[in-house]
């Protein structure tokens, strides 16, 4: 893991601290009871606990949206942005200071439609990083707007009769875009399996999409009900180079053994709408990492001075 | 009208140099060239080296582009007209002058687009391609006719040159080679050191194969001897040679370079005429520093990855121009809000909307000051010239760091593909943005720890142990802590204005050219700096009681102007962008649309500041602003 490679702080902190779950716990998160977040939240604190991420070397970025209240509520450093832009934000941090922990929350609002164009992008950069989209399908914070992924005919404020369009397919998307490097499904219902998927794309070299299904119990409450309800509607992606959670092997009984590195079987198992399917759908550690590839020797200031002079005596008169 | 038909042949071969002594020489302290040919001829390649050869040998240089909108125009037409205006003085250059004492034309249609602009001398030598008036097409001769019939109002006298007929004897594409053999001809008319311009060329077509290069020698040495042979007059404009190192630059170089000399590390952007080339300069050299330049996916993109980077390390810069201010709003009073420190530099063109993409204007002063939704207290500075664009990068690195503030940078496109010689800077470690702290934070420093006075506060950056802080668009408090109480969200504005304040008295009153009181006080701002004073002078020299004053900020406003105000019967301001006219029709002494900088200025000092500016997609000239001065004299233009 190029992140724990080149810590710059080494030599300021005690190298003997550890760190428990509560170390990462900031103010207490202040979303609807039932709501998927929640679960989130909790497994990016036994993540960063887990991995022993130092708080001060850890960054959490999102946009605007219920979901990306979620940096207040952990104690690293944080950004809470502009609706949609959490992305080039923390694009800009970690061209600087490739070292850094990223991880990005967003919402399907946030990433889906105001930040899109962010979302295609930063893909085909592929920066280290980690990012959540927490898809409940349906604007929740401005309360009740038609998303790109509710499902036809939801009802919302803005479409009064039902959502007219299908639903966007944000993995299909995501895979379709060139460099994409991990793009993963998982639900907030099975937190075992979001911890799996999420560790997994932690590990991954690259941008890490990680698409997690969740319903608003304010606006949405019945979106994955059956799925709950009836293990029979899920099917669990299992490969050693994805996620395989032995916790879940009662529950749900349709397993499909993927591997990762097929890009066309990803593509075949995102497009199928017979069940829900959860796990890494493509992983490849090997594409280029955008700072990676802008990567440039650090220069003194007395070495910048003399290149600066060299430069201006191309200049002189 | 006077026509000379040089001698064209080219198998009169003459084995001795012409006669110096039979040739006229102009003698003056200044001249101004215009070299225009179709898009794509290369008439500005020429004219740039032209005047980089002025500059080099201590001429003071002042260079403006004449752009078409598109890349390839159709030829032959006066929207086609490409090249420059170089003015070379013996004295440094501060403007573009009023008009053209020597053209050079490709055709007589891009010519007549400088005829119809006005920007001609009435007695200008016209040095001009002549291959058209006898072309085979007579469609292009009728054009030629008429184009000539249009101009004969005025004295120019026309030189005809056989440009093509010249080149064909050694190239076989002239399109590819005219603007070489043009640089020689002027380099005899101008008595320009050829070796300086071999060095000049060999640099440019670099990446060049060695044909290339000695084909552009040849054209260069054969223009060179075709004018020597052919022309009756020579131009001398006497060389001061300046006392210190000189570097020659236009202002998108200058933003570039200083930008590296400020330390900074980063800069986003995306492409927009006419900041891009800022970035092309950059993107050649920063890595060399250890800097990045990344091409962002949108506008809003590209300011986002700035602000990114500037809160986690070093400051960053973004570099665009109105569509793209218009678009980065949003990020824009994030930053503010945020107090993370940010440069932004906006090389204005015409607008509103898409405007006048390629032309100067003076348009984004309110955008850039009020543009952001609520109150958005920032930085926004103006150089006025090639240096300062170049010495204001560091200076607004380090306000932003200091204030922990958003500091926009309003350069134009004058500043930008001008280029002009400046002392060359002595940039020392002082000048460079400090290595990043990442000590731990005191245990109860919080992240915006306000100091109650000066709404100050030391930045934290990831990394600094103890320093934990979710930054938000929010209202927030000290600690960060989103906070909609009408205590919290009145605290954080007074705190983000506070600095603003405290930042105003950190400046110096700006001093006044000219008398320290008189009639009439003409303040500009950005890169009028020079054709403003060169009206002043002029005025002055009639006896007329006026001075001007040059502002480099623009929010907060420099200090002390309101008795400087007082101390003149009448202020006005001059500026390249759109007011009404006070006697148009339905206008009002209400209702007027003013000057964007007179509108700040009425509502800081509450003194009836007038306006006088213009739109004219080209930068002022001197006689303009002098009319306006004469115009606008409290007690008339008797002295």
């Amino acid at each position: 893991m190029i992140q724990f490679g080149c810590s710059l702080l080494g030599s300021s902190v005690d190298e003997d601290r550890s760190f428990e779950m509560d170390d990462y716990q900031a103010a207490t998160a202040r979303w609807c009871s039932g709501c998927g977040d929640h679960a989130v939240l909790a497994a990016v604190q036994r993540l960063l606990a887990e991995k022993q991420l130092p708080p001060e070397e850890t960054m959490i970025v999102s946009g605007i949206g219920c979901s990306s209240r979620f940096p207040h509520y952990v104690n690293s450093y944080g950004f809470h942005g502009l609706h949609g832009r959490a992305l080039p934000v923390a694009t800009g941090v970690k061209l600087r200071r490739p070292e850094l922990n990223v991880f990005v929350v967003m919402g399907d609002g946030d990433c889906c439609s105001i930040g899109a164009g962010h979302w295609i992008h930063t893909i085909r950069y592929n920066p280290n990083m980690v990012a959540l989209m927490l898809d409940n399908g349906v604007y929740g914070l401005t309360k009740n707007q038609t998303s790109p992924t509710s499902p036809t005919g939801l009802k919302s404020n803005t479409n009064p009769k039902g959502a007219l369009l299908h639903a966007m397919n944000p993995i299909a998307t995501t895979l379709g875009v060139e460099n994409a490097s991990f793009v993963a499904q998982t639900g907030d219902w099975v937190p075992d399996h979001i911890y799996a998927v999420l560790e997994a794309a932690f590990e991954h070299r690259g941008f890490a999409f990680v698409r997690i299904l969740q319903r608003c119990p304010q606006y949405t409450d019945q979106l994955f009900l059956n799925a709950m309800r009836d293990p029979n509607t899920i099917e669990l992606l299992v490969h050693p180079d994805g996620v395989d959670v032995p916790s879940l092997d009662g529950l749900y009984k349709n397993k499909i053994y993927h591997d990762p590195s097929d890009l066309v079987g990803a593509f075949r198992l995102a497009q199928l709408d017979d069940k829900i399917r959860l796990g890494v759908f493509y992983r490849n550690d090997d594409l280029p990492v955008y700072e990676e590839v802008r990567a440039v020797p650090a220069k003194t200031a007395d070495e910048k001075i003399a290149i600066l002079n060299e430069e201006l005596d191309r200049y002189a008169v | 009208m006077t026509t000379t038909t040089a001698a064209t042949s080219t198998k009169k071969k003459k084995t001795a140099q012409a006669d110096d002594a039979a040739k006229r020489t102009i003698r003056v302290k200044e001249h101004t060239v215009e070299v225009v040919s179709d898009s794509g001829e290369g008439a500005q390649k020429c004219a740039q080296t032209f005047g980089r050869v002025s500059a080099k040998m201590g001429n003071g240089v002042w260079t403006v582009e004449i752009i078409p909108a598109e890349i390839q125009p159709p030829p032959r037409t006066p929207t086609s007209a490409s090249g420059n205006r170089v003015r070379i003085g013996t004295k440094p250059v501060t403007n573009w002058g009023d008009a053209a004492h020597l053209a050079v034309a490709f055709n007589e249609q891009v010519l007549l687009h400088r005829h119809r602009a006005g920007a001609l001398t009435d007695d200008c030598l016209i040095l001009i391609e002549n291959m058209w008036k006898t072309h085979e097409d007579e469609d292009i001769r009728k054009e030629w006719a008429a184009a000539m019939e249009e101009m004969s109002g005025k004295r120019y006298r026309f030189i005809e040159v056989p440009m093509e007929e010249q080149c064909l004897t050694l190239v076989d594409n002239p399109r590819k080679g005219k603007n070489m053999f043009v640089l020689g001809m002027l380099a005899n008319v101008y008595s320009r050191d050829l070796e300086i311009i071999r060095d000049l060329i060999r640099y440019e077509f670099r990446k060049k194969s060695q044909e290339v290069i000695e084909s552009n020698l040849a054209l260069l040495d054969m223009g060179y001897g075709w004018a020597e042979e052919n022309l009756d007059f020579k131009v001398e404009i006497p060389i001061e040679a300046p006392t210190v190192p000189m570097v020659v630059m236009n202002g998108n170089q200058a933003i570039a370079m200083g930008g590296i000399a400020s330390g900074m590390e980063l800069c986003a952007m995306y492409p927009i005429t006419p900041a891009t080339s800022a970035s092309h300069h950059l993107a050649e050299v920063f890595e060399n520093y250890g800097g990045v330049v990344h091409q962002a996916e949108d506008e809003i993109a590209a300011v986002g990855v700035a602000v990114g980077a500037s809160f986690a390390g070093k400051v960053a810069f973004t570099i665009t121009s109105g569509p793209g201010l218009a678009l980065k709003t949003e990020f824009l009073g994030l930053a503010v809000m945020t107090e993370t420190p940010l440069v932004l530099v906006d090389v204005q063109r015409g607008g509103p909307s898409t405007g006048l993409p390629t032309k100067i204007e003076q348009s984004d002063l309110l955008a850039a000051v009020f543009g952001q939704t609520g109150d958005a207290p920032k930085v926004v500075m103006a150089p006025a010239t090639m240096e300062e664009c170049f010495l204001c990068m560091t200076t607004a690195r380090k306000i932003a760091e200091t204030f922990r503030c958003l500091v926009m940078v309003l350069s134009d496109a004058n500043l930008a593909t001008g280029v002009q010689p400046f002392p060359r800077p002595n940039v020392t470690r002082d000048w460079l943005a400090a290595p990043l702290d990442l000590s731990p934070v005191p245990d109860g420093q919080k992240p915006y720890d306000w100091d109650p006075k000066t709404g100050l506060s030391r930045r934290v950056i990831p990394g600094q142990p103890n320093g934990m802080f979710r930054a938000t668009g929010l209202s927030h408090d000290e600690s960060s802590k989103i906070g909609y109480t009408p205590d919290v969200h009145e605290r954080g504005c007074e705190m983000r204005a506070r600095k603003m304040a405290v930042f105003q008295h950190t400046m110096r009153p700006p001093t006044v050219y000219g008398a320290e009181e008189g009639d009439l006080l003409v303040v500009g701002w950005g890169s009028t700096l020079g054709a403003i004073e060169e009206a002043v002078d002029r005025a002055r020299d009639e006896g007329l009681s006026v001075s001007s004053l040059h502002l480099r900020f623009l929010s907060p406003l420099e200090p002390g102007l309101k008795e400087i105000f007082q101390r003149f019967k009448k202020v006005m301001t001059v500026e390249v962008n759109y007011s009404d006219d006070p006697k148009a029709p339905y206008v009002t002494d209400e209702n007027r649309r003013r000057g964007q900088l007179s509108i700040l200025l009425r509502n800081a000092t509450l003194v009836d500041v007038d306006c006088w500016t213009r739109v004219p997609g080209e930068p002022l000239r001197p006689f303009q602003i002098h009319e306006a001065i004469r115009a606008n004299m409290p007690n008339g233009a008797q002295s």
